[in-house]
């Protein structure tokens, strides 16, 4: 009986979700009225705005990997990112609009993790969305605060010997984090490498696969 | 204007409005990393205002002066932009 709900538990034991049929808030209403609106007085059309959806979600952390994995392999377009992250990304087909992007890069002595406590501020060109804990308060509170603590809750501990230095972007920059290439990856393809690179790695709370990953 | 490598110091002010200076920050004393822009001032585009063109500066701080004996590791850093009007010489008093 697939459909009698009656312990209200799924076949795989997890509670049913409530259904979302309360009634919209303020906000809710307020979007729809003014995108009725716009469509209505032909400032644009739903086809636009189901374009723009489609746009921004087939925005993933691959666009980013394949940034860094580049990074790793090609030194004059390291150079470029490291000189202008905006123009240098947009070059590769990535444009980032009205915003800037620096990229920050880790080495041995230094570790770079990203936050924004004022919102929510992200490469979104790059990374796509943001995941809900970016924009968690306690990420944006803890971060700048016990940054150490917040990473080791990732999985990532860093020596006392590696600085962390956290980027709050509290203004017109969107930041990158270009992750430390992973030992063992000599004469990588920048394919392959790119399959190392997470979405974490890129934000600071995270590091890059291990190449075994791949084996 | 300050230069790269200048000491500053966060305006230590409360107004009211759309700031984009972390409260964190205020007070607080840092090193100009790298100094962007112009930009439009977000505190007078949020109202609708053309947004007269202003320095926009990276401070880097340590986490000894932003956290005080509560900092994990004094001598991590945090890095953020502060508009230039909110930067004050460090020697000020």
């Amino acid at each position: 009986m697939p459909h009698d709900h009656h312990n209200h538990l799924s076949p795989s034991g997890h509670p049913f979700r409530a259904d979302n049929d309360h009634p919209l808030s303020y906000w809710q209403t307020m979007e729809i009225a003014v995108r009725e609106l716009l469509i209505e007085k032909g400032v644009t059309t739903a086809a636009e705005i189901a374009r723009q959806i489609d746009a921004m979600d087939n925005r993933t952390p691959a666009n980013g990997a394949a940034v860094v994995a580049r990074a790793w392999t090609d030194p004059d377009f390291r150079a470029a990112l490291q000189h202008d992250a905006s123009v240098a990304t947009s070059e590769m087909g990535f444009d980032i609009g009205p915003m800037k992007l620096i990229a920050v890069e880790n080495t041995a002595d230094l570790h770079n993790i990203v936050v924004c406590t004022l919102c929510s501020c992200y490469p979104r060109n790059l990374l796509g969305l943001p995941p809900d804990w970016y924009k968690s308060r306690a990420y944006r509170s803890r971060t700048v605060r016990e940054p150490r603590r917040v990473l080791a809750e990732f999985g990532v501990t860093l020596p006392e010997t590696t600085q962390i230095r956290v980027h709050d972007s509290t203004a017109d920059m969107r930041y990158v984090v270009i992750p430390a290439r992973p030992d063992g990856t000599d004469g990588w393809s920048t394919d392959d490498l790119a399959h190392l690179v997470t979405r974490d790695s890129m934000v600071g709370t995270g590091l890059p696969k291990s190449p075994d990953a791949l084996a | 204007m300050p230069r790269m490598g200048s000491r500053v110091r966060v305006r230590n002010d409360m107004p009211p409005g759309h700031i984009r200076t972390p409260a964190y920050l205020r007070g607080k004393c840092g090193v100009i990393e790298r100094t962007l822009g112009p930009f439009a001032n977000p505190e007078e585009l949020a109202y609708r205002h053309s947004g007269a063109p202003l320095a926009l500066h990276r401070v880097r701080f340590t986490m000894a002066e932003v956290w005080g004996a509560a900092a994990e590791i004094p001598t991590d850093t945090i890095e953020a932009e502060i508009y230039a009007h909110w930067l004050e010489p460090a020697d000020a008093a």
